[in-house]
């Protein structure tokens, strides 16, 4: 099915669709809409600097890659986070909106994992930050489920096809987070060495982790 | 509701392509609307009714828009809806009229970005009417509401692949007609079922499906 891309239009969502003028006009939009919230005392100031501050420094893939790591390194942990991923990855203080109910799912010799949401965006906030523009596109929403290879071949995986494919579809407010294959020559590493190998990508499941 | 938001299966829309080095922000608009969509989302209702709002912005300006684009059309229309806004309050900038409510305080905002909202419950619908291993057809439904029963799905059949417990049904929760919460499990389908026979043999997907949306299949149903 992988043939379906070579056929399709080139991808609508990369190209600059707003003229300067429409981004002032959205720029002025989200102003008036801040100032008219904080006027009637929905929201205030501090709190939503507060808010995007967060999300810009403290959530992000980095907890994810230390939740991998850790189970690279610590059996007994890795056993946790499969059993009980919410659990697992809060011992290491990682908690909250959008990773309320955590499922982590492993890769192996034989199997991948990808993660998507065809019908929103949902991801897991707590252990990646929030999502990048492909992953809430609809490029990505729409064909990951009906052609994971094609679309994994894209980002620059390709999949033998004797390994299962495992969609992932976030239809619920289960998030799911892929546990990648430790690579090959990585014996010696510390755990936070390993951690600095493991990628946003990876843990979505559209790409291995290199040595 | 069969929306353009349900987009799993379509293959019109080109390559994946991902930005190199993306910023979590692409400009300081976009860091207003996600910190505004989190301090103002316990005003403007439950999730289930928040993620309708989106599926409620007209098909063609939901493809055109941006992700963040589409957060701040949410937010007015939802504004809106709710009485929280006006037309004047969003064309001025200004309030015409203060609430009697405080905004929520850093403390407020740390306790539900650290602690979050769980969807599951205790009570409801507890006893799972399926087990793992059994095979179940999704229900071939078409509610005018919001739902999470994407169209792929519907009418195929899969397997019980894990029960998640009692969660609050969407369906429902969304038009305020209460939490209903009831089995979700984790259905595992096989890429042909879904999509023929050109699909990876070997390949499957999972998808997360409340109870109401399954039917028992019979013992001599093939998958």
């Amino acid at each position: 099915m992988s043939d379906h891309a070579h056929n399709a239009p080139p991808n609508p969502y990369l190209e600059p669709r707003r003229t300067q003028a429409e981004t002032r006009a959205l720029e002025e939009r989200v102003a008036k809409l801040e100032q008219a919230l904080i006027e009637k005392g929905i929201v205030s100031r501090d709190t939503l600097d507060h808010v995007a501050e967060i999300y810009e420094n403290d959530i992000g893939p980095m907890n994810g890659a230390r939740v991998v790591a850790r189970a690279w390194t610590d059996p007994a942990y890795k056993q946790r986070l499969l059993e009980n991923a919410t659990a697992a990855i809060a011992e290491l203080g990682y908690s909250g909106l959008q990773g309320e109910h955590m499922v982590v799912v492993e890769n192996s010799a034989n199997v991948h994992n990808v993660v998507v949401c065809t019908l929103c965006s949902c991801y897991p906030w707590p252990v990646l930050g929030l999502p990048p523009t492909w992953y809430k596109s609809p490029p990505y929403r729409s064909r990951v489920v009906i052609d994971p290879r094609g679309v994994l071949a894209e980002l620059g995986l390709d999949l033998p096809a004797d390994i299962e494919v495992r969609v992932w579809d976030s239809s619920a407010e289960i998030r799911y987070l892929v546990l990648p294959e430790r690579p090959r020559g990585t014996e010696s590493s510390s755990e936070a060495e390993l951690a600095a190998l493991v990628t946003r990508d990876a843990m979505i499941g559209v790409a291995k982790v290199e040595a | 509701m069969n929306g353009v938001h349900d987009l799993g299966g379509m293959t019109c829309f080109g390559p994946v392509v991902a930005e190199e080095n993306e910023p979590v922000f692409h400009g300081d608009w976009e860091r207003r609307v996600l910190a505004i969509t989190v301090a103002a989302s316990g005003a403007l209702g439950p999730l289930d009714y928040r993620r309708h709002g989106i599926e409620r912005i007209a098909p063609a300006q939901y493809l055109r828009s941006s992700y963040y684009e589409n957060w701040l059309a949410r937010i007015e229309i939802l504004g809106l809806e709710t009485g929280l806004i006006t037309e004047q309050e969003l064309s001025s900038g200004h309030a015409e009229r203060q609430t009697d409510t405080h905004p929520p305080t850093i403390e407020e905002l740390d306790a539900v970005i650290m602690g979050g909202r769980r969807a599951d419950r205790d009570a409801g619908r507890l006893e799972p009417r399926f087990a793992v291993g059994q095979r179940v057809r999704a229900r071939n439904l078409n509610p005018a509401g919001h739902t999470r029963l994407p169209r792929y799905v519907r009418g195929r059949l899969g397997m019980i692949h894990a029960i998640h417990g009692t969660h609050v049904f969407p369906d429902t929760n969304a038009h305020g007609n209460g939490e209903n919460p009831q089995p979700l499990y984790s259905v595992r389908f096989s890429a042909t079922e879904l999509w023929g026979p050109a699909a990876a043999s070997r390949d499957h997907l999972f998808i997360d499906l409340w109870e109401d949306y399954l039917e028992p299949l019979g013992e001599t149903a093939d998958e």
